[in-house]
């Protein structure tokens, strides 16, 4: 037990039981994709024509404004490039779908049909889905993955404040959908409905990706911090297909990325 | 002769193996809480039945399962599986003869002996959840223990396991 608290060597291990435990794990998770399936088969056609043109209609919405963003992207290119700083390129991402099953009640985690068969995933992963941030890997298996949900208890998140760049660290409740926001002195400038988005430092999460909104702001002049709770913006409870993200680390010749080693580390 | 010793061996794995899929089932969260330790259970079970099968190294690698299962910190409940199939094949000729809601009871104790070991590690790892919650599983396992005892019983009398 201290090998696998302190150390890494019982990876194998782990790795090798997860084997023969993936096949019951999908197994269990069958009757509710079962339900999901049937619950879109069984959709009668009004509905999917509804859906289908609201589908349209947000992706032109979308598209015009990509179009705009490819323009922004490349202007941004540019003018990083005048900065000497480190250029951003697209990430690389992978679907994996979440296995419904249970695992220790007490914290916040969940299983996803990926591992290391499938693609190059590593342990810290960030995972994100369709609205925001969700967590990282903990334990890679040859074919299934656990990761840990912003809001596990052991799980901190540097975000920043996306109105003023106040930057700060979310730290989970355990509790579901919450998140604490530590060590914000009593004048620091947030407000309830605030957006957090990552911030890139921890080097973990790339940056800029929503994680959170700001739900209660609780000054005490009594104490020497704030109590402000944020509510996850990822459906943490309701996605069932998740992206796991390659944040992308390359820099311009002769400036070192800070982020570099935590590239190195990763078997 | 060996053959007409030990019979009935899939049977056993079986019901580990339906324990270990109860005990990752998909449940609601208020539920979740209140979850029986059904693999505990059968363990207790078999080791009572036929102490000779089943004992402590097989407590250790069913509890190695629900670890990698549950991604708990590997060993935790094979720490607490490995004492309680201990302490139930010590005490396996004195729970056999006892009436079943005694049973029920003396099953409840070893279980919170197994969430104090979880407890306990969990402590150490700090992440502790808070003593009477943690507690919880031991009760609604001392409602499911008679249910447990008479399907298992009535498997092995049918196919004879031994």
């Amino acid at each position: 037990m201290t090998l696998d608290h302190r150390t890494d060597y019982v990876r194998h291990v782990r790795a090798g039981v997860a084997v023969l435990v993936y096949p019951l794990q999908y197994v269990v998770s069958l009757p509710a994709n079962f339900l999901d399936w049937t619950g879109e088969t069984l959709a009668s056609r009004e509905t999917l024509q509804e859906h289908n043109a609201d589908l349209r209609r947000e992706n032109q919405t979308l598209r015009s404004q990509l179009h705009k963003l490819t323009f922004i992207e490349a202007e941004n290119r540019h003018l990083r490039e005048l900065l000497q700083s480190s250029k951003r390129i697209g990430e690389r991402v992978l679907i994996a779908e979440l296995l419904s099953v249970d695992l220790d009640p007490y914290r916040r985690q969940v299983v996803i049909n990926k591992g290391e068969q499938d693609d190059l995933l590593y342990r810290g992963q960030p995972i994100v889905d369709a609205y925001g941030v969700m967590g990282t890997l903990v334990h890679v298996n040859p074919y299934s993955s656990t990761a840990m949900l912003i809001t596990d208890p052991n799980h901190a998140l540097p975000v920043q404040v996306n109105r003023n760049g106040l930057r700060t660290v979310a730290v989970g409740t355990g509790s579901e959908g919450l998140l604490e926001l530590q060590h914000l002195p009593n004048n620091a400038d947030i407000q309830v409905g605030d957006l957090l988005v990552t911030s890139g430092l921890g080097c973990v999460f790339p940056a800029g990706y929503p994680a959170a909104r700001v739900v209660e702001v609780d000054t005490n002049p009594s104490l020497p911090f704030m109590h402000v709770i944020a509510e996850p913006l990822a459906q943490l409870d309701r996605s069932r297909e998740v992206l796991l993200v390659w944040p992308s680390l390359e820099s311009l010749p002769g400036v070192s990325n800070p982020c570099s080693y935590a590239v190195e580390e990763t078997p | 002769m060996r053959f007409s010793q030990h019979r009935g061996g899939w049977l056993i794995t079986l019901s580990f193996v339906l324990a270990l899929a109860l005990s990752i089932i998909p449940l609601p969260v208020m539920l979740e809480l209140v979850r029986p330790e059904w693999m505990a259970m059968v363990l207790i079970y078999w080791c009572m039945a036929v102490p000779s099968r089943v004992g402590v190294s097989i407590g250790w690698l069913v509890g190695l399962l629900l670890d990698v299962s549950r991604d708990a910190l590997l060993g935790q409940y094979a720490l607490a599986f490995a004492l309680i199939a201990f302490l139930t094949l010590h005490l396996h000729q004195r729970l056999r003869v006892f009436p079943i809601w005694q049973q029920a009871l003396s099953v409840a104790v070893l279980i919170m002996l197994e969430c104090l070991v979880v407890l306990w590690v969990k402590g150490l790892t700090g992440q502790s959840p808070g003593f009477w919650k943690i507690m919880l599983p031991a009760f609604s396992s001392l409602f499911f223990w008679p249910v447990i005892y008479l399907v298992l019983r009535h498997v092995r009398r049918t196919y004879n396991v031994s």
